[in-house]
């Protein structure tokens, strides 16, 4: 399968470094391994969700709780959560850290993928969430651990998009 | 049954839980009869009680959890009943006050249990193992006994009147809630880790 093992691991090292202990996702091809490497992993607890909206949710519990957490899905997922994400996260001041597969974008072969990629980035700056894209391994690390520290001092939504030339072999 | 008393019936206990609710009059009818720390009231974005609720549940498995939600907020976020019976957190119970209406909008707006759809069912079908619906005061409290003893995920159903209280404005800014529960949930886990003399 070419979508990145090596890459997806360095992503998920760089979760575990930040103290994520709670990753709720919605699986897609780019994010096969993280949800592998999140099931084998006995110091993670993964929320397999039925619809995206779900995770803003249950993150936000986790953080009333405690409890450092993630949301994995893909940008259509984002586009599904909007409601969650403002009438949620940023109303209830919740530092919700969003990794968002960054499909339909510049080699995308997938039609139905290009319309949600046109609008990704339009849709975040609507929302005022800031963002940053990982599609290098050099940044990973350091990228996760800006967002992390954005979201928790602002108590607000950040999110990472994962691009496709860190997730994806072409 | 009103929804008022069938919370009233459940309250001894509730009062000792961290409790979830969802928007609209049921938070108002629980702060009318006793604001705890352990209670949280998700106003707003409908359908998240219970994702919420099980977001807490999870990372903390010492806490007793549970979610009011209402056959409008749970008709928007069905997947949830999928997700909890997925991961059957056995500290979570999900009391679901059941009008058949949109109350907030008027009466006349009904939900699809109106029509027939049954909550309970679709719960036990989703696998959430215990289920049951309620129609009186006593077959709730006796239910939500029954279902802290137990120890397991549990979905209650409890018809309840279409009535309103005069209000939903509750004397408590959500952001004054939300840090106020935080905080609460904090201290319950320094007091434990100070009892059994560990770090946390």
């Amino acid at each position: 399968m070419p979508v990145s093992a090596p890459n997806s691991q360095i992503v998920y090292d760089a979760l575990k470094a930040l103290g994520i202990r709670l990753l709720s996702v919605l699986p897609e091809t780019w994010l096969v391994h993280l949800v592998t490497l999140a099931e084998e992993d006995p110091e993670m607890i993964l929320v397999r969700l039925a619809k995206e909206e779900e995770g803003v949710g249950i993150s936000a519990g986790a953080h009333l709780a405690g409890v450092k957490s993630a949301l994995l899905m893909q940008n259509h997922g984002l586009l599904a959560s909007i409601n969650g994400i403002v009438s949620l996260a940023q109303l209830y001041r919740i530092p919700l850290l969003m990794l968002v597969s960054h499909r339909g974008g510049f080699g995308e072969e997938h039609p139905w993928q290009t319309e949600g990629g046109g609008v990704t980035e339009h849709v975040l700056d609507a929302l005022r969430i800031p963002y940053l894209f990982l599609d290098s391994p050099e940044h990973v690390a350091s990228r996760l651990r800006q967002a992390s520290a954005l979201a928790e001092a602002s108590l607000k939504p950040v999110a990472l998009l994962l691009g496709r030339s860190l997730m994806w072999e072409d | 049954m009103l929804r008022v008393d069938a919370m009233r019936a459940i309250y001894p206990e509730l009062s000792r839980c961290i409790v979830v609710t969802n928007m609209g009059f049921a938070p108002a009818e629980l702060f009318s009869l006793g604001h705890q720390p352990g209670f949280f009231y998700v106003w707003h974005s409908m359908g998240l009680a219970s994702s919420v609720g099980l977001g807490i549940a999870l990372s903390r498995p010492e806490l007793q959890v549970v979610v009011i939600d209402g056959d409008g907020s749970l008709l928007m976020n069905l997947g949830s009943l999928t997700t909890l019976a997925r991961y059957q957190p056995s500290n979570l119970i999900h009391v679901v006050f059941d009008n058949e209406v949109l109350l907030s909008v008027g009466r006349s707006f009904t939900t699809a249990t109106a029509t027939g759809t049954d909550l309970a069912s679709m719960a036990a079908a989703a696998g959430v193992p215990r289920t049951a619906t309620c129609r009186t005061e006593d077959e709730l409290a006796h239910a939500f006994v029954d279902a802290l003893a137990a120890r397991e995920l549990s979905t209650l159903v409890a018809k309840v009147e279409p009535v309103a209280p005069l209000s939903y404005l509750i004397d408590l800014h959500y952001l004054e809630s939300r840090f106020q529960f935080q905080r609460h949930l904090r201290h319950l886990r320094q007091s434990k880790a100070g009892e059994e003399g560990g770090p946390d």
